[in-house]
């Protein structure tokens, strides 16, 4: 598995000073640092036809990327998924059977186990980006952009 | 007729109210219009074997009086009752039957008004416009908004109120008093109330969305027996509960996929709105489907012209298309408060059409069918911005519909053959309160209102279009919300974006005040909701319905809504086709 700042030797919680932290996390993995996208990067267009991703994303298909964004209202308190939007979410999709994800969702799968935050939080999630269609065979969610073996930190 | 005694109500109410009887669908007292199709189910408690139930219509065996073959189901879904079918059945005669179902000692009865439309063929044409979630309080304020207040007298009437038939709609659903505007419209294209979140079926224990028993919608029946063109315009995603209403059968409104194929079954003519990931292939980014099913071909091939942008609209209907299938946006088409200043989603999606011209432009193409048409055009964000509690957008958007009904009058005027419907589909609780006054002492939104004789008039300034230049005025309308969640209230407008009160909470199903929001000036205001409301919700109250041609004069008084689905069949003269 790469190593990622977050999950390294040293552990960052949001208990503790964050940019102190950073600051040693990204001395020890200097080698492996995630390229940055935002939601904006990710994408050349959006229209009625489909997406289009950005080249950087495509060149970067495979490789470990990190990501700032809000967490959905998760499915369950402890999980090892949950999707990332760009904005705060107002609905809750998988609570209201008539909500509708946004198009530009992520599918973050975490490396281990762990306690989600709450739901509307933002967060930073580096991981191994996935592009093509899937569909998770526990919950039957499609998705079109997925991080692999993530983790993520309060922002 | 609608009204019958109180203690017969209380009588047959009683009897279907017992846990252990059996429920027949149609529900007591539907009204059915004779001749049209519907799925007729009993639901046996305790699984008992075919041989040890009866069912009868007046006394007669229903198999015989319905015709068809009869299904029977024990356990069904795995659940303890036995489920009789007739599917795709019709009612031959008008009049009131007695439907008995009987197993050993129990029996059940319900009562259907079977109808008739006596008159023939009142209209050639029936254009149904949807304020989705229009108060009272919007055709207020959209008055002022656009026509202006002076001296208590307004600038001008709106098209949706000079009309000269009125009708109160009570919109409340089969098993709530809320409804939502699945079954709203529901009862109104097919005529049978149903419950929360069901497109044109009824609710029974069925386990599968696409089982539960079937009522035919008046999209299918214009075709099935007049030929008529059909027409379904919104600025909502086409697959939402209004749009869809016109032409589905599930019990889940959120099965954007199924409506989609209902959608390409039906083959309605023209049908415009956003919501586009649910057309393209699973493989496809941004695509919302769970099959390789690419429905934009899929229509391209039965011959219809696709159209993504406002050009590439009139191109369509500029080479004389008359099947266009027109999706501007991959979620709702923007308001038109969002269109004209450019907000919104207008830089992903620069060229939407307004509802405006895509009502005109529709109206043109469907009346190229000699037998007639049915059109249904809604103005879908009258209600997402009222649970937003983003009321000037709404207020546009209630001005947008009074546009679009402008065009049809217009059309309608050349023969006088074309019966408008106006209604909304269900009420929010709203009212204007007075106004806010920036000029006034103090910070708080409580200090900036005037009520009473301080509730100056507001002066918007209607452009050549005929929408206020601006809605961030000094002296502005105090548009109050009766429900909503926690939220920072500033009493100001929204201009860069869409309100968003409430986001998820700490706590999984719970919703917050925005943060955003929270700015010196505003007030935190804890919700008077649920926890797990993010938004404003509807309100049971009756809506105010306006008509006006052939067959609009049965619009008066106090009605249910299914008698909006009744007044059109009536127009159409479907029974005695």
């Amino acid at each position: 598995m790469a190593a990622r700042p977050a999950s390294s030797a040293i552990s960052c919680t949001r208990r503790e000073l964050l940019a102190a932290c950073a600051i040693l996390a990204s001395g020890s993995a200097l080698a492996a640092e995630p390229e940055v996208f935002t939601f904006d990067t990710l994408y050349k267009s959006i229209g009625v036809m489909g997406i289009v991703y950005s080249d950087r994303l495509v060149a970067a298909k495979g490789n470990e990327i990190s990501l700032t964004g809000y967490m959905a209202p998760p499915l369950k308190a402890e999980s090892t998924f949950f999707v990332l939007t760009r904005e705060p979410m107002a609905i809750c999709p998988f609570c209201q059977s008539d909500a509708d994800w946004p198009i530009d969702i992520i599918v973050v799968y975490l490396a281990a186990m762990s306690p989600l935050v709450g739901a509307g939080t933002k967060v930073r999630v580096t991981g191994r980006i996935e592009i093509g269609s899937w569909t998770d065979p526990e919950t039957g969610f499609v998705s079109q952009l997925r991080l692999r073996d993530a983790d993520y930190r309060r922002v | 007729m609608l009204r019958i005694s109180l203690a017969a109500f209380l009588a047959t109410t009683a009897l279907v109210l017992p846990a252990a009887a059996q429920t027949i669908y149609p529900l007591n007292r539907a009204e059915i219009l004779a001749g049209a199709k519907f799925d007729f189910k009993v639901e046996f408690p305790g699984s008992p074997a075919e041989a040890d139930v009866k069912v009868t219509i007046d006394g007669e065996d229903a198999a015989k009086v319905l015709g068809g073959k009869v299904t029977f189901v024990q356990k069904e879904d795995g659940q303890d009752y036995s489920a009789y079918y007739l599917r795709d059945v019709a009612m031959a005669k008008a009049g009131n039957v007695v439907v008995e179902a009987k197993a050993g000692d129990k029996t059940s009865s319900v009562t259907w008004d079977v109808f008739d439309t006596p008159k023939g063929r009142l209209a050639k044409n029936v254009i149904l416009f949807i304020g989705d979630g229009m108060s009272v309080t919007d055709r207020t304020a959209a008055r002022i908004l656009s026509k202006g207040l002076v001296e208590g007298r307004y600038g001008g009437e709106l098209e949706i109120d000079d009309m000269p038939y009125m009708a109160l709609v009570s919109t409340s659903g089969t098993d709530s008093v809320v409804t939502d505007s699945a079954n709203s419209m529901s009862a109104y294209t097919t005529g049978h109330k149903s419950c929360v979140n069901a497109l044109g079926v009824y609710c029974a224990k069925n386990k599968k969305n696409l089982e539960h028993p079937k009522v035919e919608t008046i999209a299918e029946l214009v075709k099935r027996k007049l030929g008529l063109a059909v027409g379904i315009v919104t600025n909502s995603e086409i697959e939402d509960a209004t749009p869809a209403g016109v032409v589905s059968h599930t019990r889940k409104r959120s099965d954007f996929n199924d409506i989609v194929k209902m959608y390409y079954n039906i083959e309605a003519d023209i049908m415009m709105g956003g919501g586009s990931p649910n057309f393209l292939p699973k493989a496809t980014p941004g695509s919302k489907r769970t099959d390789e099913e690419n429905f934009f071909e899929k229509f391209k091939a039965k011959g219809y012209a696709v159209a993504t942008t406002a050009t590439e609209m009139r191109a369509a209907f500029a080479e004389g298309k008359t099947k266009v299938l027109g999706i501007y946006n991959t979620g709702n088409v923007d308001g038109a408060y969002d269109l004209k200043f450019k907000k919104g989603t207008t830089d992903k999606f620069p060229d939407q059409p307004g509802l405006v011209e895509e009502t005109k432009l529709t109206i043109d193409a469907l009346s190229k069918n000699p037998n007639g048409f049915f059109l249904m055009v809604e103005s879908a964000r009258i209600d997402k911005y009222k649970h937003s509690l983003d009321w000037e957008r709404g207020v546009y958007d209630t001005i947008l519909l009074d546009y679009a009904v402008k065009v049809a009058k217009e059309f309608a005027a050349k023969n006088n053959d074309t019966l408008i419907i106006v209604v909304p589909d269900h009420a929010h609780m709203v009212g204007i309160i007075g106004s806010y006054v920036d000029s006034r002492p103090g910070n708080t939104p409580r200090d900036k209102l005037g009520v009473y004789a301080d509730s100056t008039v507001p002066q918007y300034k209607p452009d050549a279009d005929g929408y206020p230049e601006s809605v961030d005025l000094p002296v502005r309308l105090a548009y109050a919300f009766g429900t909503y969640p926690d939220h920072c209230f500033d009493a100001k407008p929204h201009l860069d974006g869409e309100f968003v009160p409430a986001v998820a909470g700490a706590e999984k199903g719970t919703f917050v005040a925005n943060d955003k929001y929270c700015t010196p000036g505003s007030v935190k205001i804890t919700g008077n909701l649920p926890l797990d409301a993010n938004s404003g919700v509807h309100a049971a109250d009756d809506v105010v319905l306006t008509a006006m041609g052939p067959g609009a004069d049965v619009f008066h008084g106090h009605i249910d809504n299914t008698r909006v689905f009744r007044a059109m069949a009536t127009a159409f003269g479907l029974a005695k086709l």
